[in-house]
């Protein structure tokens, strides 16, 4: 029953409710610019419309609907209530171009947010614009870059990046026509301090970090890194994917950053959407200040009381620019300031401490189970990595296989095979919104699976079994390009 | 604390399984020399019940307003529908579909998606969304920059025509390489590239791609046909920017010229997407299947599963970040897809004939203002030619004082022009949607006229009104 949508339509068919009566409407366009066939559209009803994709809604795993451990995403409950509110008639119907007297609402809270971001994170400047943690990087590194510029010191050109870093990174620093040189992590899971002072040189533009890294371990000597960097005339990225798990107990410019970009829709709860929309702010030290991404929000105090207003070009001569035709993603930046007021400053400072209780528990029941975590003498940060090496050599069955084999328990796999370093791994991050219980049963069911494997491996082999497809040749996939259909 | 489970029997359990007497002690791997005691700055919790509160105060400062600004988004009526569906915990809580076999329901939309976008913009294959429509129109000039490597220089011709802002965010993302963006001038008459400008500023160099609105920002339609022939036998690749609901009307980029656009992009959110303050929305990006190695950001495929059962997956994943590193098309990770979901549902509510009439009376009701816009003594039209759903009109005064009376009422009456194009410092982007009846457009015309009148009669105070 995975019909497509087109398969269903039946000409002459539409939801008549949704458009204009089409007898009155006359065009005045000249036919040399008008369309003369029909585009692929579905033609069916509109409860043909709502059941099959209500149908389909129902065939993903959610957190809504199944628990969600995938390391570095921080798949946390997305309130529902905020939802609503993000979708009050004043806010949802409001365009962007509004004068600025006409939309104080929504600047008000935006404004309030940059503040608190601030605060959140040590640094002062923020700007909400970015779309997403990549666009975040972006900016972030476009402004180093025109910092470096504005001093005329045009020799950096090149930016480090842990060997274990987020993908986004390295390609963040392409794209602003950067050189990518790699650090090696060590075998405590932190950067390798001493091929750290070997790869800075007069090159060096900054380098990109995360913290904890995404080997789930807090980087210990992060001042010294820093100093190293600072010295060499380099500035310092954060990478924020990970703030859930010290946010309240350590702020990025505490730790001799830079620059950040945040990501709303992992530690601030917006929802993930099946792939988005996100936001990713930025925010920076002093010295970046004037390279930030246009438009920030000003506020204004006169005898009328406060209001707001948007910055404009001549309030932001150095700015990198605009990131986006309007202000970023304006739905999220209300959905994370409801979330920071819904939780408050006390709930806020407990997120890291039940997101690293729960990490920290859980790694131990799976150590205690016999499973293998990638830095044992560490503690977990927000998430941790087992690596199944072990299984994958003694067993033959492998981190794909078990992750595969996860689903049909009606739990989403953790990441796998990120990060590179780690072979056969998984990449846990349960997150503060989760109860002991379910850390129980996956940690139960992790062990059930490799009793599976030791038993039968094949049954792994043919994982899922109980979802609506087996697994997919994506091999095929990529060789007959099949992205659209036809008729 | 909301969202929090734990009780105190939990954490007792929990800490001793660990191995330790406090939450505090997990965290002894941090310095303390880089630990915070708290977070200053942010208030006291509230109750869903007190937030609510809050946010309806600040939610009615913004509403109730009519609405004749385009310029980029557009109100149109979105099918209840539409959000009841994509707000489901399945679509709206999932995340990126990295395990096929539990996201069939993510992915098999997604393919529905391409197929429709594809089919609306008349080209092959279109990507699953990127951010919105000024940052895909930049990352679709970087796919042509990628697929002219031969060429030393890159230079983008970039009409004037072209969304200001759109221009700005290119400039910002484009400029981090050496491309060169060269502006195209406009006919001061019709409002539309100027064809003989635009052959004199190539005549002695290489042209990368020229990138052709439609509608333009002006609300005007380009000579498509002749643009795309141009650039192609110059060996310039087109990049078509386009309002994609509007190109339910319009002849669509894959059919412009002989051999049609190469490249097709630009804002999904008139098609099922709220205004809701300026996002988030999406950006499509579609193109002819030559270049689909070159397309950033995600693609799903059909394949079958190992039982033959038709299914779906992300893929040609060798071109994005989490595979390719720093030689990746692009650094995208998360794109839009909740929004992707709400377009999908909406075109499948509408399909290609109810497209058409929502266009359609978008249009109409541009000519019915048109008319009584031109009746108030002093208003004329800038730009003769055909138009669709949008138009610049000329004011014999200021602008900026226009809109700030008209505000007063919870009118927004359109977009000055003068911070954009200095030449039409007395002119105003007015647009018409479906959501219009004949009152609003009356009620519009009438309140202009008052306007305009008491600003002859009295001098209104200079105001700052920024707009954004």
């Amino acid at each position: 029953m995975s019909e497509l949508i087109f398969e269903q339509s039946h000409k002459g068919r539409s939801a008549r409710a949704q458009a204009p009566r089409a007898d009155t409407l006359k065009l005045t366009i000249p036919s040399a610019f008008m369309r003369q066939d029909l585009p692929l559209l579905p033609e069916v009803s509109e409860l043909q419309v709502v059941r099959h994709y209500t149908r389909l809604s129902r065939k993903n795993f959610s957190i809504d609907t199944q628990f969600y451990p995938l390391g570095s995403c921080t798949m946390k409950y997305n309130p529902r209530g905020i939802h609503r509110l993000a979708m009050l008639d004043g806010f949802l119907n409001h365009h962007p171009l509004s004068l600025d007297v006409n939309s104080q609402g929504y600047m008000s809270l935006a404004y309030e947010l940059q503040e608190i971001l601030k605060a959140i994170t040590g640094f002062c400047g923020v700007s909400l614009t970015p779309m997403a943690g990549a666009q975040g990087e972006f900016a972030g590194v476009a402004m180093i870059r025109a910092y470096h510029r504005s001093r005329n010191d045009t020799l950096r050109d090149e930016i480090l990046v842990p060997d274990a870093a987020h993908g986004t990174n390295p390609a963040t620093a392409s794209q602003c026509g950067y050189k990518v040189r790699e650090i090696p992590t060590g075998a405590d899971g932190n950067v390798n301090i001493e091929s750290l002072r070997a790869a800075v040189s007069v090159n060096t533009a900054g380098i990109m970090l995360t913290n904890p890294s995404t080997l789930g371990v807090f980087e210990q000597k992060i001042k010294e890194i820093a100093a190293i960097i600072h010295e060499a005339g380099g500035l310092l990225y954060y990478d924020g994917a990970n703030l859930n798990a010290i946010l309240g107990k350590v702020r990025p410019g505490d730790m001799g950053f830079d620059v950040m970009h945040m990501n709303l829709h992992k530690t601030f709860a917006t929802p993930h959407g099946g792939g988005g929309p996100g936001g990713g702010p930025v925010a920076v030290s002093e010295r970046l200040v004037p390279f930030l991404p246009t438009p920030m929000i000003v506020k204004v105090t006169d005898q009328q009381g406060a209001h707001y207003r948007w910055t404009t070009n001549a309030d932001c001569p150095e700015s990198i620019g605009r990131l986006s035709t309007f202000m970023g993603n304006a739905g999220i930046i209300l959905r994370a300031y409801m979330y920071i007021r819904l939780l408050g400053r006390e709930g806020m400072e407990r997120v890291a401490e039940f997101a690293t209780l729960n990490a920290n528990y859980l790694l131990a029941k799976l150590k205690a189970a016999g499973f293998t975590p990638a830095y044992a003498t560490r503690r977990a940060s927000h998430e941790f990595i087992i690596t199944l090496k072990n299984e994958e050599k003694e067993l033959h069955i492998t981190a794909l296989d078990v992750a595969k084999r996860l689903l049909d328990y009606g739990f989403h796999a953790p990441t796998m095979y990120f990060p590179l370093l780690v072979p056969e791994c998984l990449l846990i991050e349960p997150t503060e919104t989760e109860p002991k219980e379910l850390l129980d049963a996956f940690a139960d069911t992790l062990l059930k699976i490799i009793h599976e494997g030791k038993e039968n491996p094949q049954w792994l082999y043919d994982a899922p079994h109980t979802l609506p497809v087996h697994r997919l040749d994506e091999v095929k996939a990529a060789r007959d390009l099949d992205l659209v259909y036809s008729k | 604390m909301p969202f929090i489970p734990h009780t105190e029997q939990d954490i007792k359990e929990m800490l001793e399984t660990i191995g330790v007497s406090n939450i505090e002690t997990l965290f002894d791997e941090i310095p303390e020399n880089l630990r915070v005691k708290n977070l200053p700055f942010i208030p006291a919790s509230l109750t869903e019940m007190e937030l609510g509160r809050l946010m309806r105060e600040r939610a009615a400062v913004d509403g109730g307003l009519l609405c004749f600004i385009g310029a980029g988004a557009y109100e149109h009526h979105i099918p209840a529908a539409v959000w009841e569906v994509a707000s489901r915990g399945e679509f709206l809580t999932a995340y990126t579909p990295y395990q096929a076999e539990a996201s069939q329901g993510t992915l098999q939309l997604l393919y529905e998606y391409q197929t429709m976008m594809a089919s609306l913009m008349g080209l092959d294959v279109s990507n699953a969304s990127l951010y919105e429509g000024a940052s895909s129109l930049a990352e679709a000039i970087l796919m042509t920059v990628r697929s002219h490597r031969l060429h030393k220089k890159y230079r983008i011709f970039l009409p004037r025509t072209v969304h200001p802002y759109y221009k700005e965010v290119v400039k910002t993302i484009v400029s981090q390489k050496e491309i060169e963006i060269i502006e195209v001038p406009f006919d001061p008459a019709t409002g539309c590239t100027d064809m003989a400008a635009l052959k004199k500023l190539s005549s002695s160099e290489e042209v990368t791609a020229l990138v052709i609105p439609q509608p333009n920002f002006f609300g005007r339609l380009e000579e498509v046909d002749t643009l795309t022939d141009w650039a192609q036998a110059h060996g310039a690749l087109v990049i078509g920017v386009v309002n994609p609901l509007m190109t339910s009307l319009l002849k669509p980029p894959g059919q412009w010229g002989k051999k049609g656009a190469d490249i097709a992009c630009g804002e999904g959110q008139p098609l099922g997407v709220p205004l809701a303050s300026g996002g988030p929305y999406y950006g499509f990006l579609c193109c002819k299947k030559e270049f689909v190695r070159q397309l950033p950001g995600r693609i799903v495929g059909r394949t079958f599963d190992k039982e033959g059962k038709p299914g779906f997956v992300l893929t040609l994943q060798a071109r994005e970040q989490h595979i390719r590193r720093a030689k990746a098309t692009s650094n995208i990770c998360t794109n839009q897809g909740l929004l992707v979901t709400a377009s999908t549902i909406y075109m499948s509510l509408l399909g290609p004939h109810g497209l058409r009439q929502v266009a359609a009376k978008c249009h109409q009701n541009l000519l019915l203002l048109k008319e009584k816009l031109l009746l108030i003594p002093g208003v004329s039209l800038v730009f003769e030619g055909p138009a669709l759903h949008e138009m610049v009109v000329r004011l014999p005064t200021s602008v900026d004082k226009v809109l700030q009376t008209l505000a007063e009422i919870k009118i927004q009456g359109g977009l000055s022009l003068s911070r954009f194009y200095p030449e039409l410092n007395d002119c105003l982007l007015v647009c018409t949607t479906e959501t219009k009846t004949n009152e609003d457009l009356e009620r519009f015309a009438q309140a202009l006229a008052r306007a305009l009148s008491d600003s002859k009669k009295k001098t209104i105070p200079d105001k700052e009104y920024c707009i954004v």
